[in-house]
């Protein structure tokens, strides 16, 4: 389908909205003064501080390897639920599964994040685990409250295939499981790749479960930028997230070139 | 700068080595080597080595071997809940006074032992004994600070002193004041002369009610946001930390700072050893390092924060040893009081009374309208959708 | 389909099961617990009768978790379809141009919106350039909703999208072929088909927002409460966590009956979606 003007402008103004406060994130990290309200002059001065800060670069590699971990987990045991959820008869069973699925969206985070502190230190006196709290624990946490996005998106996903779908693949020689891999997973693959992102975005920035259920030897990020509020949030900060940011765009920006060279390449390797 | 630090180290090194306190952290220096000890601090409260500043955790590694794992939290009460649950050992908390008085009555903190810190003697007197610990078993001044007002002389006229000038009319929409009820209640007990460790619920009513008038004037309860506000010139009065005043000043030379008459807040933030600590031998190494001259002075240059060491304040190098408004002169003459740890019916009194000051005065009944009509609209569309579906099914049939 | 197979499938909800029993519902148990206990852990209802002090917090919160939730979906339904329309190749970048935003600190996304929103903020500074009046936005509920909007407004794109790209595309063109203007096939047709992931977008988006606390204390000015920030308070200031497992064990029913009205609304339209297949 063509695409009208009126879409054009009206996806600009969308993307404008979402990004004019990324914008005075990278004016601010230019900041010559340790100001995020006031611009006082120019320099490169916090991305030189940046690089020299080894405790927040430590916490942000900690941080993607925890949303990529926790992501990918929460993906792969979303899918399985929501195809075992979209199986299951209507009835309270199944109303009562979502319900449960969706109770980490509800809860407040800090009541989340205090509740799995305590259940964490409980499992650790009956593992007789000194010092429970790290890593594990941290991502226990995150997948679970990725959990009900990811299935959220598949759900919807699963909804509109045709059930004779898979019956179809089934009469043609495959066996159930190849069924699903060849023809149900690449048809609701657009829910889960939103789901993963959801999943991965929520990891990134969570700060008050995380806090909580963190110990002393991996902190990540939101931590750590939280913790500054006592005092003043930094633009070293400001000066990370725009690296951040840049390198995303770059990293798009380069898969689509390659997109563009190998798109069919590309499609045949998505099939496999 | 480093220099400087590297002659000063070198000095203090001969000279600690003379000391017999020294012998003991030497005799024990090298079987800590390769431990590690979890340090849990206020955030962005240590000289971590930005603009060419100590990095006073790297410094600690190298002389001793010991890794330290850096922890940051944000508030008194969240580091007490993380302590509390018990998941997480940690060697060394720098609270503040009223929650060291907690920690130590619910025995999550432990004794340190004082023969192992040689530079405890490099504490101010008067940061000794203080009610939080009378007998100096606990723990060891860190930093010190006051609440004050600060102001923008741009749009404040003469020069004001006393807590009234929050109460201003004149400055209405200008105003901002501390978005946490203990702080924000301090400010009106002091303005009426209340102490702020009251257990009498009138006197909080009272204060409660002080707020409650000035909450029309009021641009906004605030807490980090304050530096961007201040030194931006959104707003012009507001109380907070003496320290803070300092690098906000730097960014906006118009803000003036002073100390109501009235009398403020005065904290000390400790450091403490945790019961759960599982190297308390290390830990008695970081405090004692941490009290060492040159380590406590880079602290308080980069924190801006008065520092309780007296070694700081007598060395020339200390760029903001004159500086008044850290330091007053008349220190001894203002009236100053510790936040003491509430009971839980005290505690229980501030936080409703704060809930009502949020809710109360703010217009409702839009809410009421707009939840009301969308009930409505929402009913209508069910009922449409179900007689439409039943028409189109007896339709069908 | 055979039983086995059927069988099988309803296995794989069997780890998501397990996972949920011990990390949802025993720390919601837990919940409950502290709800209906006191600080020395004997049974008490005061918690509960104490909540009818916050009737009026709980209201605003819904109020303005569902003028949220209303404006994303007016917001993000266009775009959803829009990039759904696009070329392939271009939808995958657009759904990350869309997420990414929301992978800058949350916190400092927020203090952007204060720089912008403020009086003497990038908007009013604009204004006053081009000699117009300046408009009060910052400490306003409008900007707690403009937070919330800008800070769930992806999570309501991204069900949206996914269930309008590749939508049967044959149904669309019979639809065409039938005689049915532009409004009616939409309105007939792919409206109904993307209920559903409408309705994962309302979830995503109002049930967070209802309970969200930072973005009232920063862009509200703290001058009026959440929910969230009541909450948060009850375990951040005055460490009473029955009190706070209380507020937010309500908060959850009511969302439940939110959702559950929802889903309620949502199935009849999803049988007239199925009719019209």
């Amino acid at each position: 389908m063509k695409k009208s003007a009126f879409s054009k402008i009206y996806i600009f103004l969308i993307f404008a909205f979402l990004y004019v406060p990324i914008l005075i994130i990278c004016v601010y990290s230019f900041n010559a003064s340790n100001s995020t309200g006031v611009m006082t002059g120019l320099s490169v001065k916090w991305y030189a501080e940046l690089f020299k800060d080894k405790v927040t670069l430590h916490a942000c590699y900690n941080t993607i390897i925890l949303a990529i971990t926790s992501a990918v987990t929460a993906t792969v045991l979303g899918t399985l639920a929501a195809i075992g959820i979209d199986k299951m008869k209507k009835g309270w069973r199944r109303s009562m599964l979502m319900t449960v699925t969706d109770i980490p969206m509800m809860n407040p985070e800090i009541v989340t994040g205090v509740s799995m502190m305590l259940l964490f230190v409980f499992i650790g006196a009956f593992l007789k685990i000194n010092g429970v709290l790290g890593f594990w624990t941290l991502f226990i946490a995150h997948v679970t409250f990725s959990l009900p996005y990811v299935i959220l998106n598949i759900m919807p996903k699963l909804k509109q295939i045709d059930p004779h779908l898979a019956e179809a693949a089934q009469d043609l020689g495959c066996t159930p499981a190849k069924a699903y891999w060849k023809v149900i997973l690449p048809a609701i693959k657009p829910g889960i790749v939103s789901g993963f992102i959801m999943g991965f975005t929520l990891s990134l920035d969570d700060f008050i479960i995380s806090y909580f259920v963190s110990g002393p030897k991996f902190q990540t990020l939101p931590i750590r930028i939280y913790s500054m509020t006592k005092k003043r949030v930094t633009p070293d900060m400001y000066a990370l997230s725009t690296i951040i940011f840049v390198v995303i765009l770059v990293m798009l920006i380069i898969i689509n070139l390659s997109d563009l060279k190998g798109d069919s390449k590309k499609r045949k390797k998505g099939a496999e | 700068m480093k220099k400087f630090f590297c002659v000063v180290f070198s000095v203090l090194l001969i000279a600690l080595s003379a000391m017999p306190a020294f012998a003991v952290e030497s005799k024990n220096y090298d079987h800590l080597r390769g431990t590690e000890i979890n340090v849990y601090n206020w955030g962005e409260y240590i000289s971590d080595g930005s603009d060419g500043a100590l990095d006073v955790n790297a410094q600690f590694e190298k002389e001793t071997g010991i890794k330290v794992n850096y922890n940051t939290f944000d508030s008194n009460e969240n580091m007490y809940n993380k302590l509390k649950g018990g998941g997480a050992n940690y060697d060394i908390v720098i609270p503040s006074d009223y929650m060291i008085a907690r920690l130590i009555e619910e025995g999550l903190v432990q004794k340190i032992d004082f023969s192992n810190i040689p530079n405890y003697a490099n504490i101010m007197d008067k940061y000794k004994n203080l009610y939080f610990d009378p007998n100096n078993e606990y723990s060891v001044p860190y930093n010190v600070g006051m609440v004050g007002i600060i102001y923008n002389t741009k749009i404040v006229e003469g020069n004001p002193d006393s807590w009234d000038l929050m109460w201003n009319e004149k400055y209405s929409g200008q105003i901002m004041n501390f978005n946490n009820p203990r702080d924000a209640f301090a400010v009106a007990q002091f303005k009426l002369g209340i102490s702020i460790n009251t257990t009498d619920a009138n006197q909080w009513e009272r204060a409660y009610e002080e707020l409650k008038k000035q909450k029309p004037l009021v641009q906004s309860y605030v807490m980090d946001e304050v530096f961007n506000k201040m030194e931006s010139g959104e707003a012009a009065i507001v109380s907070y930390y003496a320290g803070d005043f300092l690098t906000m000043h730097d960014n906006n030379p118009d803000l003036a700072f002073y100390y109501p008459k009235e009398g403020m807040n005065i904290f000390v933030d400790s450091v403490c050893i945790p019961t759960s600590s599982q190297n308390k031998e290390a830990a008695e190494l970081y405090i004692n390092f941490l009290a060492r001259e040159d380590i406590a002075l880079a602290n308080a240059e980069y924190l801006c924060y008065a520092s309780p060491n007296k070694k700081v304040l007598e060395n020339e190098d200390y760029s903001l040893r004159d500086e008044e408004i850290l330091y007053p002169a008349n220190q001894d003459e203002l009236i100053t009081e510790y936040f003491h740890n509430l009971d839980p019916d005290t505690q229980f009194i501030m936080t409703s009374l704060w809930d009502n000051l949020k809710i109360d005065g703010n217009q409702i009944t839009g809410v009421y309208i707009g939840l009301i009509s969308f009930v409505v609209i929402v009913a209508v569309l069910v009922i449409f959708t179900t007689v439409r579906k039943k028409r189109r099914a007896s339709y069908y049939d | 389909m055979n039983k086995k197979s059927t069988f099988y499938q309803k296995l794989c909800a069997s780890p998501h099961i397990l996972w949920s029993a011990i990390f949802i519902i025993v720390p919601l148990l837990m919940v409950a617990y502290y709800s209906f206990t006191d600080a020395n852990g004997s049974f008490t209802m005061e918690n509960i009768y104490r909540l009818t002090d916050y009737t009026d917090t709980f209201l605003r919160s819904l109020w303005y978790g569902i003028i949220a939730t209303l404006i994303c979906l007016v917001m993000a339904y266009p775009i959803a379809y829009f990039i759904s329309q696009s070329k392939a190749r271009a939808q995958t970048t657009m759904i990350m141009l869309v997420m990414i935003p929301m992978w800058m600190n949350f916190l400092i996304r927020t203090y952007a919106w204060m720089n912008i929103l403020e009086d003497s903020g990038v908007i009013n500074k604009m204004l006053s350039f081009l000699h117009l009046p300046n408009l009060h936005m910052i400490n306003t509920p409008s900007a707690v909703i403009l937070g919330m909007v800008y800070n769930f407004l992806p999570y309501m794109i991204l069900p949206i999208y996914s269930v309008l790209t590749k939508l049967d595309r044959s149904l669309v063109e019979a639809a065409q072929d039938l005689g049915a203007n532009k409004f009616n096939v939409f309105l007939k047709v792919i409206f109904p088909m993307s209920v559903s992931g409408i309705v994962s977008g309302i979830t995503m988006v109002f049930v967070p927002s209802v309970s969200t606390f930072y973005i009232s204390q920063k862009l509200g000015g703290g001058t009026f409460a959440l929910i969230g920030d009541i909450i948060e308070m009850q375990f951040q200031v005055s460490n009473n966590f029955n009190f706070g497992a209380a507020l937010s064990l309500v908060l959850m029913v009511l969302i439940l009956i939110c959702m559950a009205f929802m889903n309620k609304f949502s199935d009849t339209e999803d049988a007239g979606g199925g009719m019209v297949v």
